[in-house]
């Protein structure tokens, strides 16, 4: 009992990412109906925010301390970070720990520009080619970010550490009233589903609620008696291109402390991500919620060392198979609609 | 001749010239000359062309004809490669054998995977054929390592059963065609120039030659036809009585084949295999030439191969101290942005060059290099014309897809 309840709430964290990057991309394809093969890279970009903000902090200046030496007997330098100079000890080491959250308040105008960006400037052009084409180019860009990210931040894995409060892991057994030590899990976890959660959530309120985002519900429906209307539902959608951008860099900015980010994570979480929106059904919003939290409990159930030993190797392909077996029996995803994007 | 209209043959026999003549027409820089680092004719690069060649025109099959994009077309590649060597490990290091299992197993996959993925079309099969690489790609590395060896690679060993072959040996012997031993070869010295012959590269050529000449009649059968009409309206095909799913997945099968084909060759020329060779962008790479040369046209996959290979090549090779001499007629602070600017796209930084390479290619240029030199010879012919043509009233026929 208490190890399912370990591989569930193991499952969260990966079905969160997977959630919040599923759901920008369904947010594209309903909206503009644009395969957007670069999404996983968004949240790569949004990873490296917070990398940046944290290399940004911890840039230092270096003073020598004739008072103490090192053990060599050479004046100690002392490495002091500029935010510990201007703000002050405690106020720079606060800013140094909670880079993480800070990172968020780069994320969002940096996402938002890049996905107008990408909007007008490229995706704009592709609306009536060919969904080949569409996947070609968003694919190409891919490749270009990627590697732009690379070039600056190098090939190696990067740790951007959570704040100190975050540290260390929750006894969920106690809890539950299971043994102490069976159910341990981090805090920084629990933080990110939260968060992922509130994301979601924002954004169904934001199309729910708003008469933006009615009118952006009724685009998606039927885009031509919308624009027969008078409302210009092209600009509409290109703000909703860069929302789905800034709710991919904001999975990405949280999920740094779990995994250190690296230049092409954004390219693995790309095709779980789309075998996401495709078992959860192309176009719906809460299909894509649902398949990605009910992808990431399964796999995590797959990694159990019980389930290897039956079937070894399971863990690595289960997702696709998930995805090969949805896909013939029921085309349409879990909550796809009729007819949308059937053959 | 050879079941080829006029137009065809004249085209096959400039490839035939091209691909036999390639050790000249490759290295036009003296050995001592600067230049001679854009030379291409060493034999390493020459059998990469061929065999990307022999991939792409493969694939070209599936997505130029049919409209199907795959993109998990380097698994049947890596399934190939894995059955030559395990061919070449039990039973001779000829590569005869390696060769039809490659072809056998990489065709027995994609007529599965096929099968499965064209129960769906546009973008689900992309994403499909994606989903079974990855599973391929995912289980060599950990499941399947007693057979696929694993992050180390497959290759021969010194006590490999070798049934077919006389033991004894304290070498592991050499792959070879019927006692030609695939890397060897000549020099052939004349003034500055060395020309390298070297006949796993002739080897690779015939079959990338046969492969073309197939897939030249193809093209030109009822067949190819058929395949055309899956991609230009299915349901018309319906319509007509014609069932599209056998002619998708023949098409499928025969680019699984070329696939296999390419990944027995890459054995046969090196005995080893890795599961690298399935990741998707190997998958990206093969849609990238055959887009970049042209879908659907008959030469392009080739353009397309040679082109990415040569300038993957050059590029990753440059380094700092080749752009400082490129650059060495600029003023100093120019030459500095210069250098640091272009350092961004050689070496490591090759695959940023083929991305920039690939969209602008999908964005201007949707039809390839194909489809840019029509437009420039295009430019030439309207100019001889007369003017009184008048488009409205005398419409151009649109061009075939296969020209």
């Amino acid at each position: 009992m208490d190890a399912i309840i370990l591989q569930i709430l193991n499952g969260l964290d990966k079905g969160s990412a997977y959630a919040l990057i599923a759901l920008g991309l369904t947010l594209i394809f309903g909206t503009l109906g644009v395969v957007n093969f670069a999404h996983g890279v968004l949240f790569a970009l949004g990873a490296f925010c917070a990398v940046a903000i944290q290399g940004l902090f911890s840039t230092s200046f270096e003073t020598i301390d004739e008072t103490r030496t090192d053990f060599l007997g050479n004046p100690l330098k002392v490495q002091t970070p500029y935010v510990e100079a201007w703000f002050g000890e405690t106020m720079g080491g606060v800013l140094l720990d909670w880079s993480v959250p800070i990172a968020i308040l780069l994320a969002v105008p940096v996402m938002a520009l890049v996905g107008l960006a990408m909007e007008r400037g490229l995706i704009k052009h592709f609306y009536k080619r060919p969904h080949a084409d569409q996947i070609l180019v968003t694919f190409g860009l891919a490749i270009v970010l990627q590697q732009i990210i690379k070039y600056f931040f190098g090939a190696n894995p990067i740790a951007v550490p959570a704040p100190d409060v975050f540290q260390g892991s929750f006894d969920f057994g106690v809890m539950l009233g299971f043994d102490p030590f069976t159910i341990m899990y981090p805090y920084w976890r629990i933080v990110y589903f939260g968060f992922a959660l509130a994301v979601i959530a924002a954004i169904f309120a934001f199309l729910q609620f708003t008469t933006f985002g009615m009118v952006v519900r009724a685009g998606m429906a039927d885009r031509e008696t919308v624009g027969l209307l008078g409302i210009n539902i092209g600009r509409r959608f290109t703000i909703m291109f860069a929302i789905a951008a800034i709710v991919a860099g904001l999975a990405g900015v949280m999920y740094t402390p779990i995994v250190a980010p690296n230049y092409d994570m954004g390219m693995n979480f790309l095709v779980l991500s789309f075998v996401v929106v495709v078992v959860g059904g192309m176009g719906s919003l809460p299909g894509a919620v649902l398949a990605g939290f009910l992808l990431g409990i399964i796999e995590s159930f797959a990694s159990m060392s019980a389930v290897i030993e039956l079937i070894p190797g399971i863990n690595q392909v289960i997702i696709y198979l998930v995805a090969i077996v949805v896909l013939l029996v029921r085309p349409r995803g879990l909550l796809g609609r009729k007819g949308v994007m059937e053959d | 001749m050879l079941g080829l209209n006029r137009k065809d043959l004249i085209l096959f026999l400039i490839v035939v010239g091209l691909v036999v003549f390639a050790p000249f027409i490759l290295n036009p820089f003296p050995e001592d000359s600067g230049l001679a680092r854009f030379n291409a004719g060493y034999p390493d690069l020459m059998q990469r062309f061929v065999i990307f060649g022999i991939f792409a025109i493969g694939f070209n099959i599936l997505f130029g004809l049919t409209g199907y994009l795959s993109f998990g077309h380097a698994a049947f590649l890596g399934i190939g490669s894995y059955a030559g060597v395990w061919m070449m490990k039990l039973l001779t290091v000829n590569i005869v054998p390696a060769i039809i299992a490659s072809i056998v197993v990489a065709g027995v996959f994609s007529l599965v995977i096929g099968f499965i993925c064209l129960r769906r079309s546009g973008i689900y099969f992309s994403i499909l054929t994606l989903a079974f690489a990855q599973m391929a790609f995912a289980l060599a590395y950990s499941v399947l390592t007693p057979i696929t060896a694993g992050e180390s690679g497959l290759q021969l060993s010194l006590n490999d059963p070798r049934i077919l072959e006389a033991g004894g040996g304290s070498s592991i012997p050499a792959a070879n065609f019927f006692g030609l031993t695939m890397r060897d070869g000549f020099e052939w010295a004349l003034g500055g120039w060395v020309f390298t012959f070297n006949f796993g590269y002739y080897f690779c050529a015939l079959l990338m030659l046969v492969a073309f000449y197939v897939s030249i009649r193809i093209f030109r059968s009822p067949f190819g036809m058929m395949l055309r009409a899956v991609k230009s309206n299915q349901q018309r095909m319906n319509y007509t009585g014609l069932n599209p799913k056998p002619y998708t997945l023949a098409a499928f099968v025969i680019s699984g084949m070329y696939a296999g084909l390419a990944g027995g060759l890459m054995v046969a020329v090196d005995p080893l295999a890795g599961a690298d060779r399935m990741f998707w962008t190997a998958s990206g790479e093969v849609v990238l030439m055959t887009i970049l040369g042209g879908a659907g046209t008959l030469i392009g996959p080739v353009l397309g191969a040679g082109m990415i290979k040569y300038f993957e090549n050059i590029f990753s090779r440059l380094n700092e101290r080749d752009l400082n001499a490129l650059y060495d007629f600029l003023p100093d602070g120019l030459q500095g942005v210069a250098v640091s600017v272009s350092q961004m796209f050689v070496g490591d930084g090759w695959l940023l060059t083929l991305g920039l390479m690939f969209m602008l290619v999908v964005i201007f240029l949707p039809g390839g290099l194909v489809e840019g030199g029509q437009r420039v010879s295009r430019l030439f012919r309207r100019r001889k014309k007369t003017k009184t043509d008048d488009p409205e009233h005398h419409p151009q026929p649109s061009p075939h897809v296969g020209e």
